[in-house]
């Protein structure tokens, strides 16, 4: 089973978001970098079927020369080859992403192509979906346990709280969530390995899309700093009363 | 000019999350939406539609399109949005939403945009767009120039509006449409748009949906471990609510994943989110934002969801959420 697995350098935020003065990216100033969460389940469920059935596992990202450090991520929770889709730093829509990462596929025989549902930062909801359609595959999202034997994947995920079961023939592109499973902690080896292995690069090409941003914005919170009711369980009948007076207790 | 909208049905009526896209659709100008259902041509709801201003409705019957199937679906959208001349097509910003406008995206090789909360024309081909970046965190503006428009809409951002009508209707507000013309369509569709098609479970018996709960109870880190959640599931219940979680709640394996409020779990728009020992990362608030209320109960004072609530108790929940129980049990 040869398995191809995208990811993405974001931005880590954590307790705030801030955009820089331009209003064209996320100020990185005070906090780092990481691969979006849905995508590094996207590698562990990789490295898990390889570890089953056998076969290796490439992680790709398209983005500058940087993100050999989520690749380098990818490659001490298991993955074997890593590629680099490189940019010129500008940013990539999502059509434009979709191809660089298609030319990779059809350079080389992959049976899966496994993506995160949509990247933390961006939010496009469609390279995966705009991957299948270039490799003509077909493609199931969002998706939350995944069964691959011989030439089939089952995929499972939940709509209004009823379970959705896909069945793919393979080849297939399938973009996955969180909570499909719990990846694991990088080992020691693997940081070592990880950290000696080679890079290939490949040149992205950037083309202009119909989506065009101009700015970022941090929203204005409708919400201040709330207001306290009190202390401990004394406050409950002035939370009762709250309530009642929000129409909550009908 | 016309611009059509995939509206998803919640039993039998229009979802929560498709009325809000009906909403701002019709900020695109003087248009007339279109929706589109895939359901049985009996299902309609096309007294709840009209409310929304919807003037016609295309139902795209099951027939060989039995099952949810997305490529299928963008496919019946794309030939509908070529034989009604549509400038725009919308869908809620759900996952079956933004799945199928970037299956029709791919087919169509327009550009998409997912999760706006603002969407005006700016002449011919133009839209000026704005959408949610970072589950909505952030905004990104942006410009939008293609042929047909396709853009979803976020579900926790635009409030369902009805449109005015009766007495207090007045001249150019939009009317509510007499009546809904019903088009009834049975596509034969190739079999390679049928690859990709659901085959659906038993629902949860009884399982209100965390997404369209009417009330939330959260739990965080200070629930303090696995069997910590008796009492919320307790005030859950008695508010007709359900149990969300913070992240780590998941991550250490104490409730399942499809529980988890946040960016990468589901956006809620309750009425009420009463968040329990949860201290609030920006990507849980990223998921409770759309909450009508929010009161947190925490021992913290300094705790980051305090500045994104409406009221607080400083306090342990293992004791107040016993006495909450107790006093909504005595009234």
């Amino acid at each position: 089973m040869e398995i191809l697995v995208c990811v993405k350098r974001v931005p880590t935020v954590g307790g705030k978001i801030a955009v820089t003065p331009d209003g064209q990216q996320v100020d990185t100033r005070m906090s780092g970098f990481t691969i979006s969460p849905h995508e590094e389940c996207a590698v562990e469920e990789a490295v898990q079927i390889t570890e089953r059935l056998g076969g290796s596992v490439t992680a790709a990202t398209l983005g500058p020369e940087d993100a050999i450090e989520q690749l380098r991520g990818a490659l001490a929770l298991g993955a074997g080859r890593a590629v680099l889709l490189e940019t010129d730093g500008r940013e990539f829509g999502p059509i434009a992403t979709a191809a660089a990462i298609a030319a990779e596929v059809r350079a080389h025989p992959y049976d899966l192509a496994l993506l995160g549902n949509e990247a933390a930062d961006t939010g496009d909801y469609q390279v995966g979906i705009r991957l299948a359609h270039e490799l003509g595959w077909p493609v199931a999202t969002g998706i939350k346990s995944l069964e691959v034997s011989g030439d089939t994947v089952i995929a499972r995920r939940e709509y209004r709280g009823v379970e959705e079961a896909y069945q793919l023939p393979l080849p297939a592109v399938i973009t996955v969530k969180e909570g499909i499973n719990l990846p694991r902690y990088p080992s020691l080896p693997g940081r070592l390995r990880a950290r000696r292995a080679a890079v290939e690069r490949s040149p992205a090409a950037w083309a202009p899309e119909g989506l065009r941003k101009e700015e970022l914005q941090v929203p204005a919170s409708s919400r201040h700093q709330a207001t306290v009711l009190g202390h401990g369980a004394d406050a409950v009948p002035e939370l009762v009363r709250v309530l009642d007076e929000l129409g909550i207790l009908q | 000019m016309t611009v059509l909208c995939l509206v998803e049905l919640d039993g039998a009526d229009p979802a929560d999350a498709s009325l809000r896209a009906l909403t701002l659709a019709r900020s695109l100008g003087d248009i007339s939406v279109r929706s589109v259902l895939f359901a049985d041509s009996a299902q309609v709801p096309a007294a709840a539609l009209a409310d929304y201003g919807v003037t016609d409705v295309d139902v795209i019957e099951p027939g060989t399109l039995a099952g949810y199937a997305p490529q299928a679906w963008a496919r019946v959208l794309a030939d509908l949005t070529t034989e009604t001349g549509a400038t725009a097509v919308l869908a809620a910003g759900t996952d079956r939403g933004n799945e199928v406008l970037a299956h029709l995206g791919a087919i169509t090789g327009l550009p998409m945009a997912a999760n706006c909360t603002v969407v005006t024309p700016d002449g011919g081909r133009t839209h000026r767009i704005v959408r949610h970046r970072w589950a909505g965190l952030l905004l990104e503006h942006a410009v939008m120039e293609a042929p047909v428009a396709l853009f979803t809409v976020a579900t926790d951002a635009v409030a369902p509006v009805p449109v005015v009508a009766g007495p207090e209707a007045s001249p150019g507000l939009p009317q509510r449409p007499a009546s809904v013309q019903v088009h009834v369509h049975k596509p034969e569709l190739a079999e390679a748009d049928l690859v990709v098609r659901a085959v659906e479970s038993a629902g949860r018996a009884g399982g209100a949906s965390l997404a369209t709960a009417r009330v939330v109870v959260g739990g965080g880190r200070g629930v303090g471990g696995a069997d910590g959640f008796a009492p919320l599931e307790e005030l859950a219940e008695l508010l007709g609510g359900v149990v969300g979680v913070s992240r780590v709640v998941t991550s250490e394996g104490w409730r399942p994943h499809r529980q988890q409020v946040g960016q990468t779990g589901t956006k809620i728009t309750p009425e009420l989110y009463l968040a329990c020992g949860i201290s609030g990362a920006i990507q849980h608030i990223a998921g409770c934002a759309g909450a009508k209320h929010i009161i947190v109960i925490n021992t913290d004072p300094g705790a980051p969801i305090l500045a994104h609530a409406d009221y607080a108790i400083i306090g342990d929940l293992h004791q107040v959420i016993p006495a909450l129980v107790a006093a909504l049990r005595a009234r």
